[in-house]
C-alpha cells in the first residue's frame, strides 16, 4: 500500500536569478496599488491618530495644542462614552447572534429549493439591495406614535421609539431585517462546500437530519461562518445610520460611531472625536485579531483542513 | 448479514424518465453481487435505493423478508462506501471510523477496540490520529472501508469505490475488497462500470442496459453464455468480434467465408427459429495463425486471409487486428457499445477483427497471414432485439 508522502514546499531561498527577477517584477507590479492604498487609508489613519493626540476644538482655535493621552483619558472616563460603548456591544451581540440563526435558516431553504431557486434567492435580497439610510426611514415611518402602521398595532398608545428598551429592539430588528440577506449569502456559499456525498454518508452512518447538520455541516462550513461572522460583528460595531434616523441616539440609545459623530461633526470637537474614532478603530481591530486568533477564522480558501 | 431482494423494483423520475424498470434480483446472505453496465444504465440508481437515497417508486425491497421501502437509511443497517468515499474532512481517521458507532451510541471502550480492530485489518492503525486530507487516495480509500465495517452492518452497499485510484492501486484494492468480503462473509453490493472489475471480483454480476437488467449470472457464465449482443460486447476485453452473417441451407455466409454450421450450433439455430440475416459474433481467442496448426485441425475450423493492421505482442499471447471486407454488423446494442468505449476507429470499408494467436505466430504488420477460427465457439444474434440464438438462458 502506498503511504502519503508530505513533500515540504521546496525551499525558496535557494531561488535561481529568474525567480529573483520575478519576484522583483512582483514587487513592482504591486507596488501602484500598495501607494495608492497607503494614501487613502493610511494617510487618514495616521491624521486622525495625530488629532487625537492634540486639544483642538474648532470652537476655541486658540486653544489648539499637544496634550498626549489628555484626550484619551478624558473619553475613556467618561460615563457618556462607556454607555455608548455597552450600547454598542449589545446592538452587536444580539443582532449578529439572530442574524446567524435567521440567515442560516434562509441559506438552508435556499439551498435546499428546487422551484423558483432565482426568483427566491432576488425577493431575500431585497431588502440588502435598499439603502440603509432609506430602510431606516421606512423603519422610523412605521413606529411612528401618530402613523406608524406598526406602533398602531403593537402599542398604539405608547410612542415605541422613546422608550429605550423598545427603540432597541426596533433598531436590532432594522439591523437584522437589512443585513440577514448577506448572512444567508455568505451562508450560502459556505453550504456550497459541503459536498452531498458526506451528507448521505452521514445519513448511511445513522445520523438524524439533525446531527447531519451540526455534526457534519457545520463544522465543515465552519470557515464561511466564521468570515460571516466576522463581517457582521465588525459591521454591527460600527452601526450608525439605523440609530441616526430612528432615534438620533436619544434615550441612551447612541453607538460609540453616533457619539463620534456628535462629537466630531456637531460639536466640532476634532482631538475628542478623533480619539473616539481612533478607539473605535482598536477595538475593531481587537475583534478581528480575536477572531482569527482564537477562533482560527482565516481568508477563504486558506483553510488548512486541507481537501477531503 | 442478510439477504436482499428487490422484487420488481422501479424509479420513475418526477419529470418522467425512467431510471429503473423493474429489477428483480435476489442477493443471496454473504454473496458479492457486482452491478455493472454504462453511465446511465441505472446501476447507482438501484444502489442509491437499495440504501434508501432515492425512494423507490414501484416494487418492494426485502431486507431478511422485511419491507423497508419506507425506512430511512439510517434505520436499515447498511453502510455504503462512496466513489468520493465521503470521508469527514474535519475528523481524524479515528473519528471517521467512530463515527456510525458514536451515533449507534455504542460506549467508548467498544467503539476504541472496534475501531482499532478495523484499523488493523486496513493497515491503517499509523495513520489513526492524521485528517484525510494528509492521507493518499489509498489510504483515504481504505478510510471509507473501514468506516462501513466497524458497525457490522447487514450489508455494504459500494458505489465505484476503486474509480478515483490509480490503475496499479485499482488491480491491488481490487484483491483486498474482495479477500476483506470473503472475511467478513457480509453481502455486499458493489456498482461499477468496469467490467474487469466485475469478472474478478463478484460471485455473481448483473449486467444493466437503461434501466433494464439484462442478465444476471456468475462472470464465467455472462462470458460464455451471454443473453444478447449486449452483454457478449460489454463483458470481455478485448471485445467480442461481430459480423454479419446470412445462413443458408445450413451455411453461414460471412465476410469471414462460408462454412457449415457444427452440429451443436445447427440445433440451437434451429430451435430458436433463427431467421436468415445474423450477427455472428466470435471472441478473439477462438482465432489462431493457421500456420501453427496440423491439417487436422485446420480442416476442422474455417480460414480467412488479411492483411494485419496493428499487431500488439503481449509475451504471452499476439493480438492481431484485421480489416474484413464487406458489410458492417449493425444494431442499437453495438452501437451503444460503441459509444461507451468511446471507439471512433469504424472503418468504412469493412469491420474490425481483433484475433488472440500464440506468440509463436509469425505475424509481420502489413503483411497477409491466414488466419484459422473455431466455428463451434460461434454465437450468433438476432439483429432486431440482439438475443442469442445459440444458447439458451
Amino acid at each position: 500500500m502506498s503511504e502519503a508522502v508530505d513533500t515540504p514546499r521546496a525551499a525558496v531561498k535557494g531561488a535561481s536569478d529568474g525567480k529573483k527577477a520575478e519576484r522583483r517584477l512582483a514587487f513592482w507590479l504591486c507596488a501602484p496599488a500598495a501607494l495608492v492604498m497607503l494614501a487613502v487609508t493610511g494617510y487618514p489613519i495616521i491624521y486622525s491618530i495625530w488629532l487625537s493626540l492634540q486639544r483642538y476644538d474648532l470652537r476655541f482655535p486658540s486653544q489648539h495644542e499637544f496634550v498626549g493621552l489628555d484626550n484619551y483619558i478624558t473619553v475613556l472616563t467618561n460615563s457618556y462614552w462607556w454607555t455608548a460603548f455597552g450600547v454598542t456591544a449589545f446592538i452587536t451581540i444580539v443582532s449578529v447572534v439572530i442574524e446567524l440563526v435567521l440567515g442560516m435558516a434562509l441559506a438552508l431553504i435556499m439551498h435546499r429549493t428546487l422551484v423558483a431557486r432565482g426568483l427566491i434567492r432576488t425577493v431575500a435580497l431585497i431588502p440588502y439591495g435598499i439603502v440603509t439610510v432609506v430602510a431606516a426611514f421606512s423603519w422610523r415611518y412605521a413606529w411612528d406614535a401618530n402613523t406608524g402602521y406598526l406602533s398602531q398595532l403593537f402599542d398604539p398608545d405608547g410612542a415605541p421609539l422613546t422608550q429605550r428598551a423598545s427603540a432597541l429592539t426596533i433598531i436590532i430588528a432594522a439591523e437584522v431585517w437589512k443585513t440577514v440577506p448577506f448572512m444567508a449569502l455568505l451562508l450560502m456559499a459556505g453550504l456550497a462546500l459541503v459536498p452531498e456525498d458526506l451528507l448521505k454518508a452521514a445519513s448511511m452512518d445513522g445520523a438524524t437530519a439533525w446531527q447531519r447538520f451540526t455534526k457534519v455541516m457545520l463544522p465543515v462550513m465552519k470557515p464561511a461562518i466564521l468570515v460571516a461572522l466576522l463581517f457582521r460583528t465588525l459591521d454591527a460595531f460600527r452601526v450608525f445610520d439605523n440609530i441616526f434616523v430612528l432615534t438620533s441616539g436619544a434615550q441612551e440609545t447612541g453607538s460609540v460611531s453616533m457619539q463620534t459623530y456628535n462629537n466630531l461633526i456637531k460639536g466640532l470637537n476634532l482631538g475628542i472625536g478623533s480619539t473616539m474614532s481612533v478607539l473605535i478603530f482598536l477595538a475593531v481591530a481587537l475583534i478581528a485579531f480575536i477572531f482569527v486568533k482564537v477562533f482560527g477564522a482565516a481568508a477563504p480558501g486558506n483553510s488548512d483542513n486541507g481537501r477531503r | 448479514m442478510a439477504e436482499i431482494v428487490l422484487d420488481k423494483v422501479t424509479k420513475r423520475y418526477p419529470d418522467g424518465a425512467l431510471a429503473v424498470s423493474e429489477v428483480d434480483i435476489r442477493i443471496a446472505d454473504g454473496e458479492f453481487v457486482i452491478l455493472v453496465g454504462p453511465s446511465g444504465c441505472g446501476k447507482s440508481t438501484t444502489l442509491n435505493m437499495i440504501a434508501g437515497l432515492e425512494d423507490i417508486t414501484e416494487g418492494e425491497l426485502r431486507i431478511d423478508g422485511e419491507r423497508v421501502n419506507e425506512r430511512a437509511p439510517k434505520d436499515r443497517d447498511i453502510a455504503m462506501v462512496f466513489q468520493s468515499y465521503a470521508l469527514y474532512p474535519h475528523m481524524s481517521v479515528r473519528e471517521n471510523m467512530a463515527f456510525p458507532l458514536r451515533l449507534a451510541k455504542v460506549d467508548k471502550e467498544t467503539v476504541r477496540q472496534k475501531v482499532e480492530e478495523a484499523a488493523r485489518i486496513l493497515d491503517l492503525t499509523q495513520h489513526l490520529d492524521r485528517k484525510p486530507g494528509n492521507l493518499s487516495g489509498g489510504q483515504r480509500q481504505r478510510v471509507a472501508m473501514g468506516r462501513a465495517i466497524v458497525r457490522d452492518p447487514k450489508a455494504f452497499l459500494m458505489d465505484e469505490p476503486l474509480s478515483n485510484l490509480d490503475a496499479k492501486l485499482r488491480v491491488q484494492m481490487r484483491t483486498s475488497v474482495a479477500k476483506l468480503q470473503k472475511r467478513l462473509g457480509t453481502t455486499t453490493v458493489y456498482v461499477t462500470h468496469d467490467q474487469t472489475e466485475a469478472m474478478t471480483l463478484g460471485d455473481r454480476v448483473v449486467v444493466m442496459r437503461g434501466g433494464l437488467v439484462q442478465q444476471i449470472g456468475s462472470p464465467q457464465s455472462l462470458y460464455e453464455q451471454p443473453a444478447n449482443l449486449f452483454v457478449a460486447g460489454f463483458i470481455g476485453s478485448p471485445s467480442m468480434n461481430f459480423l454479419p452473417a446470412t445462413l443458408a441451407d445450413g451455411h453461414l455466409h460471412t465476410p469471414l467465408g462460408d462454412f457449415p454450421l457444427t452440429d451443436r450450433v445447427r440445433r440451437l439455430a434451429e430451435t430458436a427459429n433463427a431467421p436468415r440475416e445474423l450477427i455472428m459474433g466470435l471472441r478473439p481467442e477462438h482465432f489462431e495463425d493457421a500456420g501453427l496448426l496440423d491439417d487436422a485441425e485446420k480442416a476442422r475450423g474455417g480460414t480467412f486471409t488479411a492483411s494485419v493492421d496493428v499487431l500488439e505482442s503481449m509475451g504471452s499471447d499476439k493480438y492481431a487486428y484485421f480489416t474484413v471486407e464487406g458489410e458492417t454488423a449493425t444494431s442499437a446494442e453495438l452501437e451503444e457499445l460503441a459509444a461507451e468505449s468511446g471507439s471512433t476507429e469504424m472503418t468504412d470499408n469493412g469491420s474490425q477483427v481483433v484475433t488472440r494467436l500464440s506468440a509463436a505466430s509469425g505475424a509481420r504488420i502489413g503483411s497477409d497471414l491466414t488466419v484459422w477460427f473455431d466455428p463451434d465457439k460461434i454465437h450468433l444474434f438476432d439483429p432486431q432485439d440482439g438475443r442469442t440464438l445459440t444458447y439458451s438462458s
